[in-house]
């Protein structure tokens, strides 16, 4: 098993720029270098104080305008509108004075029942009591999702194009290939907590919204920068929101959401605006989803204790009891065999794997009978010039490259202690003849800046290519450059090129994802 | 022909019946439990719970409840019959309100209302004895003014009565507005037990408001009619009103809360029953059915997936066997490679050769509808008119129902579930290749796609003959100022039919004529329904084919698929062009109203948009799979162009 007293010390006040030869390389940061500023173009930076935030709630707006006095049918049917039952109930209890008696009495009746029966259910699920943003936050991937400038990201599964959700409610949609960066602003997109571009399709992206869901069509060969909010389908159900996590199936025909408040997980037929609510009891609603690869399992995990796996074909599932706490994060293999998933309050990583060819009946799938440990990530202490560095800890989420690889761990730190920041850990896995994780080192940015958001690349060529996003607003993308074991390796002497960044640099001038090691 | 027949009913006999069957057997299971919750429901009382809970209980197990629940069980087994009879896999979509009324008037809709109707009647009568008290007899003895005794009507057991006639009756005619016989099929495959948990709140919802909104219907209309069926009741049977009482059919009668919740309650309980045998049926009916994709046995051959998938007749045979194929071209390695497999003597691809064959004849068959409804409709999305057609005698009033749903799929008219041509078998029009009315003689249809379905002419320019006044004065409304341009501007090349002749001036339409012109105009967007109602095959098709193919890249051992390749991509990108057209009328991208509590599936309404992302998808998952080397495939250089698009992602 691994653990981090294995892995290389960390450098400090050096930004890590590639893997090479099996090691990370770091170099000093510089970055009015502004050589460098040209060489990586997608290297994008969002200060904080240039986006233009909401400073006022739209509620607020009321206490501009005078109280007027409306008829009790008036505020009733607003209290209905805004507040449903229980609004009602509360507006037709505060207003004794103009209802008969026993119609106030007995609303304030139900709507004592109703607290009673909803602060039941808050004791059950402590998560229902939260707000919207808590909640969100409380379940997002991203590490301090609230205050993050840059709340979600998403590479297309098969271009070099990525979309940027930010702290504004916009999404930024950036391609190498062209000089237009369309800008997506719906009145619905609030408080975004995911975004996923449909696979096999060149133009719709998913965002998991705050009360809704919305598919947006953005036409890659437009010269519009502000697409209209006609570009974007609205799917919502009551009940189902904050939506916290979405998955497309592989396939590209099927759309998963998931809401903490919703005990159910919806299954979306996109293009038809209709949904499949699956439901099974326990859990208290649905966080997080993932679907493997291969498109046969779906992971659910849930705010209690629990987990599922759905298996796709039949839409079965089976239930994971977990000892200490809720299932946190997870990822697949590329084949779809092995699950890695991270439970919250440990500092393990653990495996599941699922023997059986895909596309039999179910019955002859034979589901793993336990979960093993493959990583232990507890706290280790990294001597440096500045003075110790405690690295370890909780871990925010696990990310698995596309070729499986190389697996990168956010981990989550203390943001008060000053000595124990979050890092990412990356490990090369194997896959034979165990599966194993091998230390590979730690992903640094700038000082004084936290990973918050990672995602792998999903078609990169020379190897693996780690976005990552950070507190300061800057998106860097560290490439990992190896030749997979799995992929026949091209070429007569059979010896493959050594990665070498300067001759790297000759070939890929005008690829992206050059970087330049000083 | 016969051996098709043959093996329809082989279908229909060892599954479809089957399967309905035991969608029956389970509504009939679930009424006991359904009508103890009724029971409670109906007589329970905020103040004594126990004691009415001891007295739902001698209820239940008294011999007059014994009895209903048979009778109960009786209506259940009949609206299974009704639903196995009229069920459709193919909407039938009514293009304008004309059609829609013609649908509701047909003799085949007639009987089905009587039949509900009449199911309505009994339910209500169980209803009645159940609930108790009051509403327990038709007559009871009253004595008449000068004391001497008699017997008369109880007006309550009356209303509950004729309640659950008219909210079986609306229920039927709602079913129609609704498409409430189409059955869709999921995208999401669940077991049965876990689609019926799922659909169980959505029943009870739709039932309770479906119920309250025919009871308001009903006491409307039993305010101001109440008397005539009490008269005759009276009447029939010999029995007295009593004057003692007030008469129901009062505000002050009607407005009795008690009476109210009895009868929402009591026709909550009905629509509950027929929508669960409804929901049971179609969970049942549409269940995965495995065909196998090659057999050892000649005499099993017929059964076998390739041979199924070509058959016409049973419609849902047909769909069975695409969703079927769909999905073993999605999940199944094993039966995949039975597709790909050569035949033993002889060494050819017989299985895939037919079920390539077939989808891409469905693919071709869309296309070609799409191309010829875009070369009838007018920019503006709208059938065009002829100048006859509003002077045409709506006289004969007897025609076929048949042409009233145009345009329509080819097949429609054959599928022996559709609403108004049931009959297996039975020799249809010629299979045509212009998806519209076939019936030229019926009033109903619309003129240009009576010239559609004519013979094309080439030396008649219709569009240059004179327009309706209708059209006329519909001209500045249109979307496009081009056809109102070319209206006025006359026919391009001057014939003299299109020489407006004055005494055609003067005829004015008569006000009925164009009333009915005016309904008769397609409804755009239901035209567009119209010419996807049957798409969820076309989505099979594409999803199989588009699957094996891309399995085929590591599956295929024998370069089988290799061979249609080019057609398969040739054929899809055309229909990616005809849909493409399509989704450029201003109606057709225009996305339906979400109906969300109707048992009523609205499915078939935006089926076109699932066509449009399937077939994009399906392009895509081939250019992915295959990449560069679809550049060594033979095709057009348009399509070639295309084809890049998709490599560029760019589409």
């Amino acid at each position: 098993m691994c653990s981090l007293a294995l892995f290389p010390p960390l450098t400090s006040g050096q930004t890590t720029l590639c893997e090479s030869n099996n090691e990370l390389l770091s170099g000093s940061t510089n970055t009015e270098d502004p050589l460098k500023q040209d060489l990586i173009p997608l290297s994008l930076n969002f200060p904080r104080e240039s986006l233009k935030l909401h400073s006022r709630t739209e509620s607020s707006s009321k206490a501009a305008f005078l109280d007027h006095s409306e008829t009790l049918w008036m505020r009733s049917a607003a209290a209905w509108r805004d507040g449903g039952l229980s609004g009602l109930l509360n507006e037709i209890t505060t207003s004794h004075a103009e209802v008969p008696k026993w119609l106030s009495v007995t609303s304030g009746c139900i709507l004592a029942l109703l607290r009673w029966a909803s602060s039941f259910h808050g004791s059950l699920f402590p998560h229902v009591t939260l707000s919207s943003e808590d909640m969100i936050a409380e379940f997002s991937q991203v590490l301090n999702w609230p205050d993050c400038v840059v709340r979600a990201f998403a590479w297309h599964p098969h271009t070099d194009k990525f979309a940027v959700a930010l702290l504004d409610d916009s999404i930024k949609i950036y391609n190498p290939k062209s000089a237009i960066t369309p800008t997506l602003k719906h009145r619905l997109q609030k408080n975004i907590a995911a975004v996923q571009w449909k696979p096999l399709c060149a133009s719709a992206l998913a965002v998991a919204c705050q009360n809704c869901l919305l598919v947006w069509h953005v036409d890659p060969c437009s010269l519009s920068t502000r697409p209209s909010s006609g570009c974007a389908q609205v799917l919502s159900r009551p009940g189902h929101s904050p939506i916290t996590s979405i998955a497309w199936s592989p396939s590209g025909s099927l759309l998963l959401s998931a809401s903490p408040m919703d005990t159910a997980m919806m299954v979306w037929d996109v293009a038809a605006e209709s949904c499949v609510p699956l439901q099974r009891v326990g859990g208290g609603g649905v966080t997080f989803l993932s679907w493997s690869p291969d498109g046969s399992h779906v992971l659910a995990s849930t705010p209690s204790a629990l987990f599922r796996v759905w298996e796709t074909r039949m839409w079965t599932c089976e239930r994971w009891p977990c000892i200490k706490g809720r299932c946190q994060s997870g990822c697949w293999s590329p084949d779809g065999s092995r699950l890695l998933f991270t439970v919250q309050g440990e500092m393990v990583i653990y495996a599941l794997t699922f023997t059986g060819t895909p596309g039999l009946p179910t019955s002859s799938i034979k589901g793993p009978q336990a979960a093993v440990v493959v990583a232990d990530l507890s706290e280790t202490t990294f001597k440096t010039p500045d003075g110790d560095i405690i690295v370890g800890g909780e871990i925010q989420s696990v990310s698995w490259d596309p070729r499986g690889e190389r697996l990168a761990v956010l981990l989550k730190g203390d943001p008060q202690a000053a000595n124990r920041p979050a890092v990412i850990a990356v490990f090369k896995t194997r896959a034979s003849p165990i599966f194993e994780l091998l230390p590979s080192g730690f992903v640094q940015g700038e000082p004084g800046t936290e990973p918050r958001l990672m995602q792998f690349h999903p078609n990169f060529r020379h190897g693996a290519l780690l976005t990552v996003c950070w507190s300061s607003g800057r998106i860097t993308h560290v490439p990992f450059y190896f030749l997979s074991s799995s992929l026949p390796h091209v070429g007569l002497s059979g010896s493959p090129p050594l990665p070498h960044p300067q001759e790297r640099h000759a070939d890929f001038s005008s690829q992206l994802f050059t970087e330049l090691i000083s | 022909m016969m051996f098709s027949t043959e093996t329809s009913c082989w279908f229909i006999r060892k599954v479809i019946c089957w399967r309905a069957t035991a969608s029956i057997a389970w509504s009939v299971l679930l009424l006991p439990p359904t009508t103890a919750v009724f029971v409670i429901l109906s007589r329970f009382s905020l103040f004594h719970p126990f004691q009415t809970i001891s007295e739902c209980l001698s209820l239940l197990m008294s011999a007059s409840s014994v009895f209903s629940l048979i009778l109960l069980g009786g209506v259940i087994i009949m609206a299974g019959f009704l639903t196995l009879e009229y069920y459709t896999v193919i909407p039938t979509i009514a293009c304008s309100k004309i059609a829609l009324l013609g649908q509701l008037l047909h003799p085949r809709q007639f009987i089905n209302s009587l039949a509900h109707c009449l199911m309505g009647i009994i339910v209500g009568w169980c209803c009645a004895i159940t609930i108790g008290c009051r509403y327990e007899m038709l007559g009871y003895p009253c004595k008449n003014s000068d004391g001497y005794p008699q017997m008369c009507v109880n007006e309550y057991h009356l209303i509950i009565l004729l309640a659950g006639a008219f909210v079986g009756f609306s229920h039927s005619l709602l079913g129609v507005i609704h498409n409430i016989n189409y059955i869709s099929f999921q995208t999401v495959q669940q077991y049965k037990y876990f689609r019926f948990k799922g659909s169980l709140p959505l029943v009870v919802m739709c039932s309770a408001t479906q119920a309250f909104y025919s009871i308001k219907n009903y006491v409307v209309l039993y305010f101001f009619l109440g008397y005539i069926p009490r008269a005759w009741i009276c009447k029939t049977l010999n029995l007295h009103l009593d004057s003692s009482i007030h008469p129901l059919d009062s505000i002050a009668g009607l407005l009795d809360l008690s009476l109210l919740y009895h009868l929402w309650i009591s026709a909550t309980f009905l629509l509950f029953t027929w929508y669960i045998t409804l929901l049971l049926f179609r969970i049942f009916v549409t269940e995965v059915y495995t065909f196998p994709v090659q057999s050892s046995f000649t005499e099993d051959s017929h059964q076998c997936l390739p041979k199924v998938i070509t058959e016409k007749q049973p419609m849902i045979l047909k769909f069975l066997a695409l969703q079927d194929l769909a999905l073993l071209s999605q999940h199944s390695p094993s039966r995949r490679s039975e597709v790909f497999s050569l035949s033993q003597p002889g060494g050819h691809p017989h299985n895939w050769n037919a079920i390539s064959k077939e989808c891409l004849a469905l693919l071709a068959d869309l296309t070609q509808r799409l191309v010829a409804y875009h070369e009838t409709v007018a920019t503006n999305g709208r059938a065009k008119t002829l100048s006859n057609g509003s002077e045409r005698k709506i006289s004969s009033e007897t025609s076929s129902t048949e042409d009233m749903m145009s345009p329509r799929p080819t097949f429609l008219m054959k599928t022996p579930t559709s609403v108004f041509a049931r009959s297996v078998g039975r020799s249809s029009q010629s299979p045509l290749t212009i998806p519209f009315t076939p019936d030229l003689d019926s009033p109903f249809a619309s003129p240009a796609l009576r010239r559609l379905a004519a013979a094309p002419e080439q030396g008649s320019p219709w569009h240059g003959s004179v327009q309706s006044p209708h059209v006329m004065r519909k001209a500045p409304k249109l979307w496009s100022t081009s056809t109102a341009d070319s209206l006025f501007n006359g026919s391009p090349e001057p014939t003299p039919a299109s020489v407006p002749s004055p005494k055609k001036e003067a005829t004015k339409p008569s006000f009925l004529v164009q009333f009915l012109q005016n309904r008769k105009e397609q409804l755009p967007e239901a035209s567009s329904q119209a010419l996807f109602a049957d798409s969820q095959a076309h989505i099979w098709a594409l999803e199989g084919l588009s699957y094996l193919v891309q399995a085929s890249f590591t599956e295929d051992q024998f370069g089988v698929v290799q061979t249609t390749l080019p057609s398969i991509l040739s054929s899809m990108l055309l229909l990616q062009e005809a849909v493409d057209r399509h989704f450029k009328l201003p109606h057709a991208s225009s996305k339906p109203v979400r109906s969300t509590s109707t048992m009523g599936d609205s499915t078939y309404k935006t089926l076109r948009f699932a066509l449009r992302a399937t077939l994009k998808t399906a392009l895509y998952r081939i250019t992915t799979t295959f990449g560069d080397h679809l550049k060594a495939v033979e095709m057009s250089a348009e399509h070639r162009k295309r084809l890049q698009q998709f490599l560029e992602y760019k589409e």
